[in-house]
Parts: structure tokens; C-alpha cells; sequence
């Protein structure tokens, strides 16, 4: 089946006062219909950044600097805005971290829905109030029909995500850019809000990309997992084999950083230094000063995403080429 | 506190202002229209209170570029043969001392009664800021014109002439302090509650001290914005006052008195009695005011 | 709804009597009401007589429950100026005030609006710079100037606007009206201009500011992201949003529109209140003064009171209660 979403070789840019960052360099990903691809990542590492290209909504001044990202197999970067915006919410959903900010706090729930779906698909304003009654049984909202029309603040902070994820989903998206979708959220909220995404993705054989920095809900939810590491993708491949047998040295880090549930630990293992910013992104690997396996190459070159056998990482350690060369430290490869 | 406005003007703010070309040019203006003000005794081309001087057969002489103007009376003559631009140096004068001598009055009753309000806390607070509030209901202005007119009513004529100036001043002082009361408030309850000053008083650092060696310095910018902002405001509000007639005293015409005077004349032709010290006025407190913007925003871009 | 309004009610007479307070103490203790009355020539029992009719011989509260009670009843004595009640001076004057006023209010609020929206929208557009220069100027410029200076354009140069008076006005019992003659309604033009051009940059500059600040929240961001049309975006969601803060400043502003009328009124020689008052406090006349700031704080209080009414209209989050707003 064809992807739903290609991205090829996205760079975002930044001009700024002390000349141009690049937020995203290089990205490459796609995602299949009814497939739920996590991206993960430190803050900073360019995961929203990479939600809000695709759903056209970047802070100015960040513009897309070059590569393409394609839905259904049509180009959507280049587009003007107005047809842009016929594709938000009707093509691509989106659900935002905070539920109590996202929602426009001076109208019903109901009235969102209704201009949201009215915006996009031809409804009666009889037919668009069922369907937003519909929704909001459907995102799990007792006494919906008494609900939809009550305003934000008289819902609960999980139940306005739950309204947020109605939003996302009412002119039935093929695709939903989730950023953060739990982050916000308590702890107890958060798995049921997670369960109703992975529900309705599955029902609606809705495709998702979950940007998240939390590995619990993508080892729950995705199917593939991106990792992301200043701006670039540094590991992309099946959650299984991502967090079983991570390949790149920074997911490998991520992933032991993790608390296992089944046993005790009295030491995480932690990855040493912190992101660089994105004024100062070293030569060759972005990665290469806090990496255990760092050898002349690295800081020189920088990797493409090469096929490690079950995931795809973007390492000279997995470049035949490298093998003459040996790592200035081995500890384990 | 010293250190403090060493901190506030550090490089950054320099270079914010050199950046800024509108900046550059308002405090240009603002330097020749206090410098004019200040000097007005020494290089005013005439005095406009000698009397002797005076001369009925030089009144309403249109400005020198005029048909029949006098080069000797550059912006033109009053109807005493007072030259006009002489007369707009002398009133700036006055106009700039009350409008100082005003926000430094409501500066000091500001700041002072926002320490206290923010260091006591409990009912002292409330009942000080609720003085503020109520006063911050009503236009300054009318605030001003209420003093003024209550004192009028209060003294004697001839007593009320001597002190006039102060009175304006005070006037327009009292009207202005809540500002200044609400923002040096509100940042002592953020400093109060910091553990330094928790720190200073278990070692037994009077209260006193403790406000102006820790918490003032802490406050002192946005008070000094504030201030700037004010200033333009109080150098309208004497024009305005002295304008309507109940501010400075006549033997000491202020920018607002002379247009007031001037407005007289306005429909028999002799517009520049009252436009040119209007112009005055405006270059005066429009760069004050952007002045005052820039530093606002230089200091602190979220303060509004 | 209703305890809301009383709420509201209550909180205003604190206000009230603090205002009144401020009036009697003027009335009481400023200058000597009694010399001025009596001007001249007295004997001893004259002035006893006044002492007993003025109440002065009474008790501080009692005097001044007795001042409130007149003043409730709009009853201020007699103008020492013009040796006329008070209540009557004000009455003939204040439609004058209240016409200028509203029209002022008006220009303000439909201009400045309009053009913060646009400001706000358009932010770098040649226009809305012009609009902020505009703005920034006439913030500095002083009411009184800018009423000389339309004079001197528009009356002294072109001749095309009357620079005094109100015009020919009509009566309609105790109230006169400058809305119905060709005249009335050409010399509101200039004064009204002078009295709004203030308060409506003010507004603009609010506008822009709450607009500029709503347009980055999370939940326009989001309203993009559903794919809304512009139109609904800037005008339903911003623009709404924008309104709670607005009315607020702009309720103020607005009231402040009378006060600043007192200059407007000395420019114009508009026949209003303002004028009334300013010549009072040339001539210290208390009376006249302490009704006029009665009156002022009436005007604010009732202005305050439609405001928080307003708010209730536009932000919901004010109409339940409490206790159910914050539910996590």
C-alpha cells in the first residue's frame, strides 16, 4: 500500500539575528495508512517542529528550506495557504499538548465541533449537531447531548482532550499529528487517553504520528518509532526492534534510560553532556561528543540512515566502509 | 543602588538605543528642548520680562520668514512686542521644572507607599491599594483640577499666588502616585518573599534597611520607565492645567499659559502667538514619550 | 444574575461614600462658606441664622448624614458664583456634556476598534504603520492642541466648521439638543473629534496589543490546525477573545471621555458641565465642584457596573459559579 505521508529530506530553517539555524536537517520518513509512527527525542530535538511542517503551521519566521513532504502522493509543502488550509483538519488532524489551552474558551464545545466540521464537509447545522453529539459519545463524554453545549472550563482536563481529540477527528482525517498528546495530562489520564487514540487510530484506520518524549507510550501505541536527536533522525525502525535492540549509541542510551517495570534497578544509566543547541551543532555526527563508540569519522562525516538489518540508523558504525577504522573506544559493539 | 543603575545601563541597553534611529532622534530633541529651557537666561535672544526692554510698537510681529516679519524676532512677537521664541525658552523652563519637580513628588509617595503596602502586607496593604484603586478611577486630571481648585478655595488670593507653582506641582503629583504604588508593590511581594530577604531578617538587618538596601534596588526599573512616561504626562497635565487657566501663575507664563494667551489671537491671524509654543510642547513630551517607550522596552519587553 | 448585579452594588457604595465623604469635607471645611454667602454687610444674627440653616452648628455626622441625603436627592445648595442651585446649573448643562460626550465615545470606539483589528492583523503593512505613528502622536499631543489646531484649520483657515458654541439647538422639555439642526450637528464635528481622538488611539493600541497576544495562543494556533477560514479565526475566535480585556479599559477610557470634556468644553466654549466646572474651580466654588465630583463618580460607578455586565454577556467562565470552574 502506498505511504499516506512521505517526508523527504525536510530542512527547516530559522533566520535569526546571528544568522540561520536549521531546526530539521535532512528528515525522511513515511508513514502507512493506519499506521501509528511514535517520534521521540529530548526537547529541542525538532519532533514538533516536525508536527508543525506537515500540518503547514510553522512559527514564523521558520520556513521550509528545502525537501518535500507529500500526502497521498501529492506535494503539500509548496502550497498556498488556502489550499493548505482545506487540507488541515479535513486531511491531516492535529491534537496539541495542553487541552486547557487549545480550546477557544468563549464557545460550547458543540459550537467548535460544528464550525470545524461545517468548515469541511457540507452539513445541515441539524446534521452537524448530531455528529458532534456523535463525537463526543464516541471520545468516551457522558451525557453527550447535554455536554455539547457546555463550555471548556466546565470540563475536566482529560475530558478537554478528549474534546480536543473529537476536534482532531470530526471531518475524519486520514492522518493525525499528535504533539504531546498526554504530556499535560495526570498520570491516571494519560493511559486512557492513550487507549482512546490507539481505539479510534484503529477504527477509523485513521494513520497517526505520535510525537511524544515519553518511551512508555510509544513501546504502548506506535508501530515504528523515529528517534530524533538534534534536528535529524537519528534511528528509525519497528518499535519491537527500536526498543528491544536499539542500533544508533543515542537510542541505545534512551532506551537504557528507561525504568524497567519488571525488576529493580538501583542505577538508570544516563547518556553524559546534553543536546547541543542549535547554534552550535558539531561537524560530522551531531551525536559524536557524547558518544561511547566516537571514532575520526564521525566528526568529520556527517551519516546518512543505513540499514542496520531490523532498523534503519543513521551511524557509520553500521557502514561497511567504517570497518578498516576502529573505534578510538570500544566497549561494546 | 548604584549597582543597580550601573546594571540597568549596561552595554545592552547602549546598544538597543544606538540601533534605534527614532530613539536617537527623540533624545536629540529632548536634549536641545532641556538644554534651550535651561540656558533660556543666557542665550534667549531677548528677555521677555524686562519690561524695559518691551516694546508696544514690536507687537504682533509675524515670524522673520513672514512678509513683514523682523529678523530681530524669529518666530514672531505677542501682543506685548514679547518675542516669541524667547518667551517658549522661558516657558519651557517652567513647564520642565513642574513637570520634574511633579514626578519626582509622585515618584517618592509611590514608591514609598508601595514599599510600605508590599512589606506590611495585611490590612495596611489592602487599604492603601484600595486608596489607589479608588484614586485610579478618575482621570488624573480631574484628580489635579480638584487639588487645585480646593486650595484655590482654601487660602487667601494673595497667598495663593506665591505659592501657585507648588501647588501645581502637587497637584500633579498627588495625581499620578498609584502607579508607581501598584508596580514597586507588586514587586516587593515577589522580593519580600525571596530567601535573601527571608535571610537578611533572621540576622536581625532592621526592616527599613532591609526595603532600601534589598528590596528598592530590585524595583528601581521599572520606576525609572514609569517615571520617564510620567514625565511627558506631567509636563501635559501643567500645559493643560495652565491652559485652562488654573495652573501656574501669569508672571510666570509656562508653555501652556502662553498658549492659552496665544489662543486669543487665533482669529484675528496671529497664529503663531500659540502654534509655535504648541510645537514646543509637542516635541518636548512626544520625545520624552518615546523616550520612555524605548526604555519600557529595552528594560523590559513583557512590561506593559 | 441578579445577586451579580447586587454584588456589583454593593461594592460601588463603599466607593460612593468615600467620594461623598470627599465632597462634604470640601463643602464643610474648605474656605469659609459662611463669610462668602454673606458677602459684606451682616449683623451677628444674620450670621447665626446662616450657621443654624447651613447646619454648620451641627454634629459631624449629622451634617454630613444630611448631605447625603441631599445630595440623593440631587440637592447641592447654591453656586457661590452664580448664586443658583446647583442641581439647576447642572441640569442646563449637562445634555450639552452628555451629546458631545456620546458622540465622542462613539468615534473612539467604532474607529479605534476598526483600526487595532487591522494593526493587529496586519502588522506589517504600510497602513498599520502610519496607524501607529498616527497613534503614537496622538497620545503625546495635548487634547487642547489638537482642538486649536482643527480650529485654526478648519474654522480660521478654510472657514468650512463653526470653532464655538454648540449651534442651533432645539428643546425638548429640560433637554436640548444640538442633533436635529444643520448647525448643532456642525459644530459637534470639531469638539467631538478633539474629545474622542485620545481615547481612540488608546483603544487602537489596546486592540492591537490584545490581539497581537490572543493570535499566539494555543487555541487560535489549534482553530489553524482544524483548518478554519481566516475570516472566522481573526473575527470569531480572536476578536472575541480580545473583547473581555478590551471592554474593561475601554469602559474607563470611555468614562474618562467626560472628564476630559472639561478641556474639550474650555476650548470650544462648548455651554456643557465641563465649562461649568472649570469656571468654578477658577472662582472656587466649592459647591459646584463637590456636585460635579458626585456626579463624576456616579458616571464611573454606573460605567463599571455595565462593564462587569458586558463581561458577563462575553466570557462565560464568569457565569457559573466558582466552584465549577476549575474541575481538573
Amino acid at each position: 500500500m502506498p505511504p499516506i505521508l512521505e517526508v523527504r529530506d525536510l530542512r527547516v530553517e530559522f533566520p535569526t539575528r546571528r544568522g540561520t539555524l536549521t531546526a530539521l536537517d535532512g528528515v525522511s520518513f513515511d508513514i502507512a495508512p493506519g499506521e501509528v509512527l511514535g517520534v521521540v527525542g529530548e526537547s529541542g530535538a525538532g519532533k514538533s517542529m516536525t508536527g508543525a511542517a506537515i500540518i503547514g503551521l510553522l512559527e514564523p519566521p521558520g520556513r521550509i528550506a528545502g525537501g518535500q513532504i507529500l500526502l497521498s502522493g501529492k506535494r503539500i509543502d509548496n502550497l498556498p495557504y488556502e489550499q493548505m488550509r482545506r487540507i488541515r483538519g479535513r486531511e491531516i488532524g492535529a491534537i496539541f499538548q495542553d487541552p486547557l489551552t487549545t480550546l477557544n474558551p468563549l464557545y460550547t464545545v458543540g459550537r467548535q465541533l460544528i464550525e470545524t466540521m461545517q468548515t469541511h464537509l457540507p452539513l445541515s447545522d441539524k446534521e452537524a449537531r448530531q455528529r458532534a453529539i456523535g463525537w463526543l459519545e464516541m471520545v468516551g463524554i457522558p451525557a453527550a447531548a447535554q455536554r455539547v453545549d457546555s463550555y471548556p472550563h466546565e470540563f475536566s482536563g482529560g475530558m478537554r482532550q478528549r474534546v480536543v481529540i473529537s476536534l482532531a477527528l470530526c471531518a475524519e482525517p486520514k492522518l493525525i499529528v499528535a504533539d504531546e498528546p498526554t504530556t499535560a495530562l495526570d498520570v491516571s489520564i494519560q493511559a486512557q487517553i492513550i487507549a482512546l487514540l490507539k481505539t479510534l487510530a484503529r477504527e477509523k484506520r485513521t494513520a497517526m504520528m505520535l510525537v511524544t518524549h515519553d518511551m512508555g507510550v510509544i513501546a504502548e501505541t506506535a508501530d515504528r518509532v523515529a528517534v530524533m536527536y538534534a534536528g535529524r533522525i537519528a534511528e528509525i525502525g519497528p518499535v519491537r526492534s527500536v526498543v528491544k535492540s536499539a542500533k544508533h549509541p543515542y537510542s541505545a542510551g534512551l532506551m537504557a534510560s528507561i525504568p524497567p517495570l519488571d525488576r529493580k534497578v538501583d542505577h538508570l544509566a544516563g547518556i553524559e553532556g546534553s543536546m547541543p543547541r542549535l547554534s552550535a551543532i558539531p561537524q560530522g555526527c551531531a551525536f559524536n561528543p557524547r558518544c561511547a563508540h566516537v571514532f575520526a569519522r564521525c566528526r568529520i562525516e556527517r551519516p546518512e540512515l543505513l540499514e542496520t538489518g531490523s532498523t534503519r540508523a543513521a551511524c557509520w558504525l553500521y557502514d561497511p566502509a567504517s570497518e578498516k577504522q576502529a573505534p578510538e573506544v570500544m566497549r561494546h559493539v | 543602588m548604584a549597582s543597580a543603575l550601573a546594571r540597568a545601563f549596561d552595554s545592552d541597553l547602549w546598544w538597543s538605543f544606538k540601533r534605534s534611529p527614532v530613539t536617537v532622534a527623540s533624545a536629540l530633541v529632548a536634549l536641545v528642548c532641556i538644554l534651550g529651557a535651561l540656558l533660556a537666561p543666557w542665550i534667549a535672544p531677548h528677555n521677555p520680562f524686562d519690561l524695559a526692554t518691551l516694546n508696544l510698537g514690536d507687537a504682533f510681529k509675524p515670524p522673520a520668514w513672514a512678509e513683514d516679519g523682523d529678523p530681530l524676532f524669529g518666530l514672531g512677537t505677542d501682543d506685548q512686542g514679547r518675542d516669541v521664541l524667547s518667551a517658549i525658552m522661558y516657558g519651557a523652563r517652567i513647564s520642565l521644572l513642574v513637570g520634574v519637580c511633579a514626578v519626582v513628588f509622585s515618584t517618592l509617595v509611590g514608591v514609598a507607599v508601595g514599599l510600605l503596602a508590599g512589606y506590611l502586607g495585611g490590612t495596611a496593604d489592602s487599604l492603601l491599594m484600595r486608596i489607589a484603586d479608588i484614586q485610579l478611577t478618575f482621570p488624573s486630571i480631574l484628580i489635579a483640577l480638584l487639588v487645585d481648585g480646593v486650595v484655590r478655595a482654601a487660602v487667601p488670593r494673595e497667598v495663593h499666588d506665591q505659592i501657585a507653582l507648588f501647588v501645581v506641582i502637587f497637584a500633579i503629583g498627588i495625581s499620578a502616585w498609584p502607579q508607581f504604588a501598584r508596580t514597586v508593590r507588586g514587586s516587593t511581594l515577589v522580593e519580600r518573599n525571596k530567601e535573601y530577604v527571608l535571610a537578611a531578617r533572621i540576622i536581625g538587618i532592621s526592616q527599613v534597611r532591609i526595603m532600601l538596601t534589598h528590596v528598592l534596588p530590585n524595583v528601581i526599573g521599572p520606576v525609572l520607565v514609569i517615571a520617564t512616561l510620567n514625565l511627558g504626562f506631567a509636563i501635559l497635565a501643567e500645559a493643560t492645567l495652565s491652559f485652562l487657566g488654573v495652573g501656574v501663575p501669569p508672571t510666570q507664563p509656562s508653555l501652556g499659559t502662553l498658549i492659552r494667551i496665544g489662543n486669543d489671537f487665533l482669529f484675528s491671524g496671529e497664529w503663531w502667538i500659540t502654534i509655535f509654543p504648541g510645537i514646543a510642547l509637542i516635541c518636548m513630551v512626544l520625545s520624552v514619550n518615546l523616550l520612555g517607550d524605548w526604555l519600557r522596552d529595552a528594560l523590559n519587553p513583557r512590561l506593559r | 444574575m441578579f445577586a451579580f448585579i447586587l454584588s456589583r452594588i454593593l461594592q460601588a457604595i463603599p466607593v460612593m461614600l468615600v467620594v461623598a465623604l470627599i465632597s462634604f469635607a470640601m463643602f464643610a471645611y474648605v474656605g469659609d462658606p459662611v463669610s462668602i454667602m454673606l458677602g459684606q454687610d451682616f449683623t451677628e444674627a444674620q450670621r447665626t441664622q446662616l450657621i443654624k440653616d447651613l447646619g454648620l452648628d451641627q454634629s459631624f455626622l449629622m451634617q454630613f448624614s444630611t448631605f447625603i441625603g441631599n445630595a440623593a436627592q440631587g440637592e447641592f445648595g447654591l453656586s457661590y458664583r452664580l448664586s443658583r442651585p446647583v442641581a439647576q446649573l447642572i441640569g442646563e448643562r449637562a445634555p450639552a456634556t452628555l451629546e458631545l460626550a456620546i458622540c465622542a465615545a462613539s468615534i473612539a470606539l467604532v474607529v479605534g476598534v476598526a483600526m487595532g483589528v487591522y494593526t493587529g492583523l496586519y502588522r506589517n503593512s504600510w497602513l498599520s504603520r502610519a496607524f501607529l505613528t498616527f497613534s503614537l502622536v496622538g497620545v503625546s499631543l495635548p487634547p487642547f492642541l489638537i482642538g486649536i489646531l482643527l480650529i485654526l484649520i478648519f474654522s480660521v483657515w478654510l472657514g468650512w466648521l463653526p470653532s464655538f458654541g454648540r449651534g442651533e439647538v432645539v428643546q425638548f422639555g429640560w433637554w436640548s439638543t444640538g442633533f436635529l439642526t444643520w448647525s448643532g450637528l456642525k459644530a459637534l464635528i470639531l469638539p467631538a473629534i478633539t474629545l474622542g481622538l485620545f481615547q481612540l488611539t488608546l483603544i487602537m493600541r489596546l486592540v492591537r496589543s490584545e490581539m497581537l497576544e490572543v493570535l499566539r495562543t494555543d487555541y487560535i494556533k489549534f482553530a489553524r490546525a482544524r483548518g478554519l477560514g481566516n475570516r472566522a479565526i481573526n473575527f470569531g475566535h480572536a476578536l472575541k477573545n480580545t473583547l473581555v480585556p478590551v471592554i474593561t479599559i475601554a469602559g474607563l477610557q470611555l468614562g474618562g471621555i467626560i472628564a476630559f470634556a472639561i478641556v474639550t468644553e474650555t476650548v470650544f466654549q462648548w455651554p456643557g458641565m465641563g465649562l461649568l466646572f472649570i469656571q468654578s474651580v477658577g472662582a472656587a466654588d466649592i459647591p459646584v465642584m463637590a456636585a460635579y465630583l458626585m456626579l463624576i463618580a456616579l458616571v464611573f460607578v454606573g460605567i463599571n457596573l455595565v462593564v462587569d455586565l458586558l463581561y458577563f454577556l462575553v466570557d462565560p467562565r464568569l457565569r457559573v459559579g466558582r466552584g465549577a470552574a476549575g474541575g481538573h
